[in-house]
């Protein structure tokens, strides 16, 4: 949360994270474990070990020589004054040394010109390791996302997973590409430039010593302060989104229940309050400059002062005042950088910790030695014994005994949340079961190559996912090598190829990103006509209920029908057409199978499934009962 | 985003007041060098100590007040950047209620909950720091060079000539790196569209062993953002040592002027270090503002959104005359609709003439894309129809108030959306001032009362954000209880009952035939089961009227329908 306000320019990059002191007082967040985390980051910055040294020693170099150079120009300013003074004084043949002063400017341009160099260089070699190293780590992070199981992405919010990906990585380049050259030039522009002021003055150093600890009381006190108000600036700005998200999606709502001023007095009492924290937030930190810069200029006429009064008494040159008033500013600046860095260090930890959390998910059960393959699969299915549960203890599904011949259609049915689709992650191997086994053409699922598992399968799921692209490339997606034709053939086939053509773009409109540029059930005809390319023995089918309707259903169902032809179907039913005429139903409750058998089989038991199918038709045709009993 | 800071007006004198503050500022960082020089000019060259600690008391009071000064000024801007931010999040927020469906769909919910929050911080932050830095950058600039000419007017022409020179260099980075970050930008909200298709696919995924195909399409993107990436850091890389060998080179060229100028004796040497120090701090108050330059672009980017969403006008707003209903039956009659949705070649709806009166139910049915959601949509006057109209109680939708309107009617839609709070406020958003009683009674009819005594606090149990703390059948229920509480004389059902299962189902239309029974009801359904007992089915096809007639008028005249049932039932059950 603290990300928010440290980087205004994220999406940027972040290249212009601020010079200041904004986002000061903001909480960091902490990792759990620095030191390890720490240790594996640096891992990933072994290979370019070497580059980074040079990124160290132009760094250093480049400091150094814009560390000498104030008092190499210190030493003309002495000449100057030097000359003028003898002048002052009558003194013969008294002249500025312009030889020596040339000199001396002559080198400091060569210094300036290196120093600029070198820090041209450092970042140039930066740009690329800080790049690189992201560019692996989402590499890594995005490759162990396609090996960990489905459990996990049921168990974690998109959002949650979308943070680390982009977020915590983006946290983490940002601080590689600056932080981290930031803190070597602080750190040895802070020991050149106490050096440097240490040969020119002990007495003023101290002085400019004397005032560090002002500057920490002043942060430390302030950014405590502010913290309440950044704190509750988040909490206002949490309600505010929240409520802007809600009324927005539920705009239709709002407009007919005729509520629209009540949405907007509430809004603007959030806003309100939002605005309450969030000025004296942006106040507060904001004064840390300020007073920072108060500091620093009691400093500097404190060094006027003395120094003046040092150069009176000749203990010291004019020259070195005035190297003594630039290394002053250049000693403060990598203080308030370091304090700020120490902070984005620490964010930058707590986001490689949760990088690195993904990367040490348990993966799916890995394949075993020789894992085998159905070459030309016919599509008998069988559940021996299955025992299965999410939580370990919370049984769900205990000796299951499931028999399907090919090409026979198994009906789910029950009631919302029953749990259907825990059928699908097991037959899939997206879970593991706890005991028993699930074969299909006699060979358990557990021997099988996955990939070649996952081909046998086709699913058509009622919320359809499509991707950015075109239509032809969302059904090709099916089959990688499908040819234009039968991409066509699997489109004709779903009843999607006339539609398809009524579109400005055919077959090469793209989908936008919620694809809310085709209605739900043309949505639902291209899964279909994906799932048809796609040709698996077995089917896993979500049957439609309200995103496609009737006129359209009659079509699908047809293309459905075609589809089944020949092929084992487990169909998650909502029509009773669908159920009666299938060779088995499951009937499942709360996340069991309780009832399995033929529609004739199940009424006669006159158990749950008999109370289901009743209740339907009751009061609406009543002349049906006849069929019931 | 000039056009926005017209908003600004109610600001005008705080932002009045910031701008002298910061040019005190300003000035009291100018003066202490030029304090310093006179340290040097008069105090050490003469050796007058006491002199030397005068003016070091006086540059103390002059940074003394020159913090005073700034942490005013950032008192004054904090308070105007968040005021206009709090006011234009206000005014968007304000506007957008009153927004029909026709501009949300237009913009896009989401992008309009975008542009309410995101664009308008974006806004504001830049304001607070233009506020602060790029107020005070120019002042540099001009504040430096009077300090200059007070001093040395030939010397000033060093820092006269740096001026153009930093700008110009911090122009020209700024004009190449722009386009190379909005570049970058795209590339991440790419690389962010895979990754996110990834999370919500990865069954379909997995199911079509596509993972291959998916890496290598993450990989793309990634690939392609990280060489961006790298570009952009480059063209960054070379900016500060640019602007510091700038910089350094100007003062070689001071001291180096300077001397000669010393040397003559037109000038003396704390003078000269004055003007080191003029320059430095010109450099570093452009530096800072090469900063706001960089964010600029993306917040105009987001001024624009925002300025999009003001200059909408909404549609549909109340007739300046609006008429009121003589009676309050709820009767709705279509004379001759025909209406198109904005942009589309064919109309929605043509030709669509019906009367639904108190008592009866009508049922609408139809295909994917046939229009019977837009139909009933024209009811509450979410859109406006091309030609024909529609009339509720005999007056025209269009010239009664839609308060007046919507009241009459109690809307269950086809995605049920519930609100935070709790079970009984979400009920009530039917009517505010329902009591205890009602909202029971309209749980209980809408089959919600079982589950919600099972929750933990009953009625009092909160509903989080997006209802997910409850499954869509209940959710379902308690947007249809929402509607009854309302006792409207007209009731839209809009496919409502798909979540349920079969037994609520039915339990539920059972309930509902009394509770309504003196109300105009209109459902559009999708299960034949559901509809076959209505008085009148209307059947769609293409937004036309196919037929409309009951189940067995239908069953005899009409094919679509014909074809309808035939796909849901089985030969017994037609019967």
């Amino acid at each position: 949360m603290s990300r928010q306000g440290h980087r205004p320019g994220g999406g940027f990059g972040g290249h212009h994270r601020h010079p200041g002191g904004r986002g000061f007082g903001i909480p960091a967040e902490k990792a759990k474990d620095f030191r390890g985390t720490m240790k594996r980051l640096i891992r990933y910055l072994k290979p370019y070990r070497f580059r980074l040294l040079a990124v160290l020693v132009t760094a250093v170099l480049g400091t150094v020589f814009a560390i000498v150079s104030p008092k190499l120009l210190g030493n003309a300013t002495t000449i100057l004054f030097e000359g003028m003074m003898k002048k002052l004084k009558g003194a013969p043949n008294a002249a500025v040394d312009f030889d020596a002063i040339l000199q001396i400017l002559l080198m400091l341009g060569g210094l300036y010109v290196m120093s600029a160099a070198f820090s041209y260089i450092q970042q140039l070699i930066m740009a690329k390791v800080a790049q690189k190293t992201v560019y692996h780590l989402r590499k890594d992070l995005n490759e162990k996302l396609s090996r960990l199981p489905l459990q996990f992405y049921d168990s974690h919010t998109h959002g949650e997973i979308l943070s680390r990906v982009i977020n915590d990585v983006d946290n983490i380049s940002n601080t590689l590409q600056q932080s981290l050259t930031q803190l070597i030039t602080a750190v040895v522009t802070l020991a050149g430039v106490v050096v440097m002021m240490l040969t020119i003055s002990p007495l003023m150093t101290g002085i400019v010593i004397l005032t560090l600890p002002l500057s920490f009381l002043v942060t430390t006190v302030i950014a405590s302060r502010s913290q309440r108000y950044f704190m509750g600036q988040q909490k206002a700005l949490g309600e505010l989104n929240g409520h802007v998200e809600e009324m927005y999606t539920g705009h239709q709502i709002v407009k007919a229940f005729g509520r629209e001023e009540r949405s907007i007095s509430n809004f603007n009492k959030i806003n309100r309050k939002l605005y309450d924290s969030g000025w004296k937030a942006q106040f507060i930190s904001g004064v840390i400059m300020p007073l920072m810069t108060l500091i620093n200029n009691i400093g500097y006429v404190l060094i006027c002062v003395v120094g003046g009064v040092l150069v009176t008494h000749r203990a010291i040159q004019i020259g070195d005042i005035q190297a003594f008033i630039q290394y002053a500013r250049q000693f403060s600046q990598p203080i308030t950088q370091t304090a700020n860095i120490a902070n984005i260090i620490q964010s930058t930890i707590a986001s490689a910790e949760r990088v690195f959390e993904i990367l040490d998910e348990e993966e799916e059960v890995p394949e075993t030695a020789q894992p085998r393959i159905i070459s030309s699969p016919k599509g008998d299915v069988q559940f021996r014994d299955v025992k299965f549960s999410y939580k370990k203890d919370v049984p769900l599904i205990e000796n299951m005994n499931i028999d399907i011949k090919k090409g026979q259609t198994i009906a789910i049915v029950g009631p919302t949340g029953a749990g259907k689709t825990t059928l699908i992650n097991l037959l899939m191997r997206f879970y593991e079961i706890d005991d028993g086994k699930i074969t299909v053409d006699g060979i358990d699922l557990r021997d099988l190559q996955r990939g070649n598992l996952r081909s046998l399968f086709g699913i058509v799921l009622q919320d359809t996912w499509l991707f950015h692209g075109t239509i032809r490339e969302n059904i090709a997606y099916g089959r990688q090598d499908a040819t234009e034709e039968e991409i066509i053939q699997a489109a004709k086939a779903a009843h999607a190829d006339h539609f398809i053509r009524t579109l400005p773009e055919g077959y090469d409109t793209i989908l936008n990103e919620e694809a809310s540029n085709i209605s739900q059930g043309q949505k639902q005809l291209l899964t279909i006509a994906r799932a048809i390319l796609a040709d698996p023995v077995i089917l896993i089918l979500d049957e439609a209920t309200s995103s496609v309707d009737t006129r359209t259903e009659v079509h699908i169902q047809t293309a459905m029908h075609e589809l089944m032809k020949g092929r084992t179907s487990f169909v998650i039913a909502h029509r009773l057409s669908t159920v009666r005429s299938a060779d088995r139903i499951l009937v499942m409750n709360e996340g069991r199978v309780i009832e399995q058998g033929t529609h004739e089989e199940l009424l006669a038991e006159w158990g749950f499934y008999a109370d289901l199918y009743n209740s339907q038709f009751s009061g609406d045709i009543p002349h049906d009962k006849k069929n019931i009993g | 985003m000039i056009r926005l800071f017209r908003f600004l007006k109610p600001f005008r004198m705080a932002i009045l007041l910031v701008f002298f503050l910061t040019f005190f500022q300003v000035l009291s960082d100018l003066f202490l060098p030029t304090l310093m020089a006179d340290i040097v000019d008069q105090g050490i060259v003469k050796g007058d100590i006491p002199y030397i600690l005068r003016i070091g008391g006086l540059m103390l009071l002059v940074t003394a007040g020159g913090t005073l000064c700034s942490v005013i000024a950032g008192f004054l801007s904090s308070k105007v950047a968040s005021g206009f931010g709090k006011d234009l999040r206000s005014r968007v927020f304000t506007h957008v209620e009153s927004f029909s469906l026709r501009e949300f769909d237009e913009i896009g919910t989401a992008s309009l909950i975008t542009r309410t929050t995101n664009d308008i911080a974006q806004i504001q932050q830049v304001l607070m720091m233009m506020l602060r830095m790029a107020v005070m950058a120019p002042m540099m600039c001009v504040g430096g060079v009077m300090m200059a000419l007070t001093r040395d007017v030939r010397l000033s022409w060093v820092i006269v000539a740096l001026i153009p020179v930093l700008a110009s260099a911090i122009f020209t980075i700024a004009r190449k790196g722009v386009p190379l970050f909005k570049a970058m930008q795209t590339k991440l909200d790419k690389l962010n569209r895979v990754t996110r298709e990834n999370l919500t696919g990865i069954r379909v995924i997995r199911s079509f062993n596509r993972g291959e195909h998916e890496k290598k399409r993450f990989d793309f993107a990634n690939r392609d953002l990280t060489e961006t990436g790298i570009r952009v850091n480059r063209l960054m890389a070379a900016m500060m040592p640019t602007l510091m060998l700038i910089l350094n080179f100007s003062t070689i060229a001071i001291v180096w002027f300077g001397g000669i100028r010393i040397d003559q004796g037109n000038m003396q040497v704390g003078d000269l270090m004055a003007f080191i120090q003029y320059a430095m701090q010109i450099m570093y108050s452009l530096i800072m503002l090469s900063v706001i330059f960089v964010m600029i672009p993306r917040a105009s980017v987001s001024a624009n959104r925002v300025r999009e969403v003001l200059d909408l006008v909404p549609k549909i707003t109340d007739a300046p005359q609006v008429r009121k209903a003589d009676d309050n039956l709820g009767m709705v009659e279509f004379l001759d609709v025909t209406f198109s949705y904005p942009g589309a070649e064919k109309p929605a709806l043509s030709h669509i003439s019906f009367r639904a009166g108190p008592g009866e139910v009508t049922a609408i049915i139809g295909g994917t894309g046939s229009g019977k959601s837009t139909l009933i949509h024209l009811i509450p006057r979410f859109h406006d129809v091309d030609s024909g109209s529609i009339r509720v109680d005999g007056v025209d939708v269009r010239e009664m108030s839609q308060e007046a309107l919507r009241d009459k009617i109690g809307l269950v839609p086809q995605k049920a959306v519930l609100f935070t709070g709790t079970v009984a406020e979400n009920i009530r958003y039917g009517k505010e001032t329902a009591t205890d009683e009602e909202v029971r009674h309209a749980a209980e009819i809408a089959q919600a009362a079982p589950f919600i005594t099972e929750m933990k606090d009953g009625y009092q149990s909160l509903i989080s954000q997006g209802g997910t703390n409850v499954s869509g059948g209940q959710k379902q229920r308690l947007s249809i209880a929402r509607a009854l509480v309302r006792r409207p004389k007209i009731y839209i059902f809009d496919d409502s009952f798909s979540a349920l299962d079969f037994k609520t189902d039915a339990n539920l239309r059972r309930a509902l035939k009394q509770e309504t029974a003196d109300s105009t009801v209109l459902i559009v359904a999708q299960r034949v089961s559901t509809v076959m007992d209505a008085d009148r089915i209307i059947v769609l096809d293409k937004g036309k009227i196919a037929g409309i007639g009951n189940h067995g008028e239908l069953m005899k005249t009409c094919d679509v329908y014909r074809e309808i049932v035939s796909s849901q039932l089985s030969e017994e059950e037609i019967a």
